[in-house]
């Protein structure tokens, strides 16, 4: 706990992986980082039906595990729907993985991870 | 139960048994404030799904209103910004920071939104037609992203809090279940032993008592006995020279008592 105090002090970013108009839309916001450097890393990931899981599996892996300066990775929910067991798996409190929902697939909370623990500990 | 959970290995002396004792006290106060702990935690605990669930259903409505203005801009600029977007982006405006708060004596991270001024990726975008849109657009979206936010710390709070309370729950239940009767085992069983040692003591004493009172009823009973044989002798017959008693010799006087 105390490795973690240290380490999320840097952590001021988010991440997004997502359809187009979700990507686009957050960029809007003021999300979108590019690193310095030649190994220019971008915080954020448009999947459409062409993108390979494992690109977004790799994706994942690199916001929640390798980059740390993220605080919060934001993921469409039928994306994170196609790397289920890897949200799922994912239990770190840092980032903090957040299921948002994207215009054409409406918002299912039966299948969002925290929720289900929610509903689970209520015992609904 | 009792006999399930064994006891500490230690020797049964007073020693051990107040340090035992001690132990049984300090378990208990400790196993009051875990349990304290843990109570102030679940509540805070249930009061956090309780928020991300509403959370979670304005993030539903927020995002359907992003994604309509989305629409919007993509209507009144004509073709289709994402790309453009998508490689304008180079320094972060919205950033977050975390801060913490202390839930007794966890700390619970809480992302605090904030925008690094000076900063617009997008300042030429829309610049042919839907600027105004754009820049409706941006407000709304800046806005969902604050409520994803906020989820988004809601959520951590969440997790932290479901681990810590485990721990504690495990712990109280390990105190109470565990600890507790071991220990009151461990006293009952030294108390047992140190009444063992007292009864064997008490019979000790009192067979040494016996002892001695039989001995001393038995040379009472000789000294009487030399008594009288010293009273009757001049009494019958002529009193005769007594024999001069060999005082040099090896013989000795018996122990006069009076």
């Amino acid at each position: 706990m105390a490795a973690s105090a240290a380490t999320h002090k840097e952590r001021q970013f988010l991440a997004v992986i997502g359809d187009e108009d979700s990507v686009t839309g957050l960029l809007l916001a003021g999300i979108g980082h590019v690193t310095d450097g030649p190994d220019a890393q971008r915080n954020f990931l448009v999947v459409d039906s062409k993108t390979e899981t494992s690109e977004i599996e790799r994706a994942f892996q690199s916001f929640t595990q390798d980059r740390k300066d993220i605080a919060v990775v934001l993921i469409n929910q039928h994306v994170a729907e196609r790397i289920r067991h890897s949200v799922d798996a994912f239990a770190e409190p840092f980032p903090a993985v957040l299921e948002i929902p994207s215009k054409d697939h409406p918002y299912d909370p039966e299948k969002d991870s925290v929720l289900k623990r929610v509903r689970r500990l209520f015992g609904e | 139960m009792s006999g399930a959970v064994g006891r500490e290995p230690v020797f049964p002396t007073r020693q051990s048994l107040g340090l035992m004792k001690s132990k049984l006290k300090g378990a208990e106060t400790g196993h009051s404030l875990l349990k304290r702990k843990s109570e102030a935690l679940t509540k805070r605990f249930r009061e956090i799904t309780r928020r991300i669930d509403e959370a979670k259903q304005k993030m539903g409505r927020v995002m359907q209103i992003a994604a309509f203005s989305l629409a919007e801009v993509s209507y009144a600029v004509g073709g289709d910004i994402g790309y453009q977007i998508q490689e304008s982006a180079k320094q972060a405006r919205f950033r977050v920071r975390a801060k913490h708060e202390n839930v007794s004596g966890v700390l619970l991270p809480q992302f605090e939104s904030y925008t690094q001024e000076g900063v617009n990726d997008f300042g030429l975008t829309g610049l042919g037609k839907g600027g105004q849109q754009i820049q409706r657009c941006r407000e709304t979206y800046a806005r969902a992203v604050e409520t994803l936010v906020e989820l988004a710390s809601l959520q951590t709070a969440f997790l932290i809090l479901d681990e810590v309370i485990k721990v504690v729950n495990r712990r109280v239940n390990a105190i109470e279940h565990v600890i507790i009767p071991r220990t009151e085992n461990t006293i009952k069983y030294i108390n047992s032993e140190l009444d063992e040692l007292d009864r064997e003591e008490f019979y000790r004493l009192k067979k040494v008592s016996n002892k001695k009172q039989r001995d001393t009823a038995a040379a009472d009973a000789e000294i009487l006995a030399a008594r009288q044989q010293a009273e009757e002798k001049p009494r019958n017959g002529t009193p005769e020279e007594p024999e001069a008693p060999d005082v040099l010799g090896e013989q000795e006087d018996t122990d006069v008592i009076f």
